[in-house]
């Protein structure tokens, strides 16, 4: 059985429909990237998985978790998979550790102690031990966004699924972002990345999703599918036209 | 005739304003009690609730606080229920007042940006949680410098109350200006006591939305 399980998802804003009936299994320690233009629906489906948007039809699954649109499957559903955003969403008025502890206080009931001791832990982790105590405002974007990478693991998911999570970097903080991303695929975790960083996809993704008029339009492995493309829609995003 | 010095008709609107005070404290926490109850019909998810609210706000902010203290003073006398004027005037503050903080304080829910429910969302949290731990720790603050502000408009509707009969600081003043004949003098007290109460509200609510804004740039 796949991790994580979507069976014929579509979803309408209103009369527009940008989810067309998708299909995607994805195996334990794979590392997806979808790419594809804006309006694609790449973002949605990932906002779908995680119950941020409802589906119309269809099912997604996560290690056994169904999405329904109750609290209680959701929060099973959201106890399994993280999410990191494209603006980082910090928690303001709570310094960089306080993010860290909150969910884990409140959703897991974790005691305070320990949940600090896993902060410092996760801090350490995204290379930010010395930054426990600061505010999010007073964190580069990078840091920032290390900080919800470190928030996110905290609560232990078995997958995470990143939105753009560059976007909002200037160029020289996307490195030590991406360098996180890519130490958690190196120990294994489940990644689903929405991203137009494709260097960093043909490096470290283990199968790339081009999607286009939400449809999932091509899909295979990074050299096949940014050497060897198959569709003009997908020569004609990467420039190859 | 007798003759009234400067200190027996300032005694006199001094007394008077206890009431005022006591009125604006009154209808201040009142109507923060209220509110913070219709806030949560609004924000909430319940329809019926939500709708509640709104009309609430809509009818309370359309008509004049004149006229609410008229149908609260005349309007429960219609059914043979005798209104003193303190309860009248209490009530149509109290509801005048929480009409208004309701749409202050929404606004400062709303403009917490939508990012911090998803992101709180994301990690589990349930819509208390989401509430309670993300989204009202940073719209408190937001609020605080509004909301004292506003406590001056409070004040200042007491005057209105005078109209129903109820004796604070404006109905002093007329009661005086008829024994002593010097509404200039008596009128402008009755404006330095006002003042006085006022000025100190609106400047800490300056002094507040500065110091919170800069603790919100740089904590």
């Amino acid at each position: 059985m796949s991790l994580i399980e979507i069976t014929e998802v579509r979803k309408s804003f209103g009369p527009n429909e940008v989810l067309k009936g998708i299909n995607l299994d994805i195996e334990p320690g794979e590392v997806i990237a979808i790419i594809g233009k804006s309006g694609s629906g790449k973002s949605t489906l990932l906002r779908c998985i995680n119950g941020l948007e409802s589906i119309n039809s269809g099912s997604i699954s996560v290690a056994g978790a169904q999405l329904l649109p109750d609290e209680l499957h959701l929060k099973a559903l959201r106890l399994k998979v993280g999410m990191i955003f494209q603006q980082f969403n910090l928690f303001p008025h709570l310094t960089a550790g306080g993010n860290v502890i909150l969910s884990q206080a409140v959703v897991k009931k974790t005691p305070k102690p320990e949940a600090e001791a896993i902060a410092r832990q996760m801090l350490d982790r995204v290379g930010l031990a010395a930054k426990f105590d600061a505010y999010p405002d007073e964190l580069s974007g990078g840091q920032q966004q290390r900080v919800a990478i470190a928030r996110a693991l905290a609560m232990r998911p078995i997958a995470l699924l990143c939105d753009e999570i560059t976007s909002a970097l200037d160029p020289e903080l996307v490195g030590e972002v991406l360098a996180v991303v890519r130490s958690l695929a190196a120990e294994g975790m489940t990644l689903l990345m929405v991203t137009h960083e494709m260097k960093f996809a043909r490096d470290v993704c283990s199968r790339v999703v081009f999607m286009h008029h939400g449809k999932v339009h091509e899909i295979g492995r990074p050299e096949a599918v940014f050497a060897n493309p198959q569709t003009p829609e997908l020569k004609q995003f990467l420039g190859m036209l | 005739m007798t003759q009234f010095t400067l200190w027996d008709i300032f005694r006199n609107l001094l007394l008077a304003t206890r009431w005022t005070i006591l009125l604006s404290l009154v209808s201040f926490l009142g109507g923060g009690i209220l509110g913070l109850i219709l806030l949560f019909m609004r924000i909430g998810h319940n329809r019926a609730a939500q709708f509640f609210s709104k009309i609430y706000v809509e009818i309370f902010q359309g008509t004049p606080l004149l006229m609410q203290l008229f149908l609260a003073f005349f309007g429960l006398g219609l059914f043979g229920i005798n209104v003193p004027a303190w309860l009248a005037a209490g009530v149509a503050l109290i509801a005048w007042t929480a009409a208004f903080l309701v749409e202050i304080w929404r606004g400062c829910v709303e403009s917490v940006a939508s990012g911090q429910w998803e992101a709180a969302a994301s990690l589990g949290m349930g819509y208390l949680q989401q509430m309670r731990y993300v989204i009202l720790p940073q719209a408190l603050k937001i609020a605080v410098a509004p909301t004292v502000g506003f406590s001056v408009q409070v004040i200042k509707g007491t005057a209105l109350t005078s109209i129903i009969g109820f004796v604070e600081l404006s109905k002093a003043g007329s009661v005086v200006t008829n024994a002593t004949f010097q509404p200039f003098t008596v009128y402008g007290l009755v404006a330095l006591l006002y003042f006085a109460l006022c000025w100190p509200l609106s400047k800490s609510s300056q002094i507040l939305e500065r110091k919170l804004n800069v603790a919100h740039r740089n904590h």
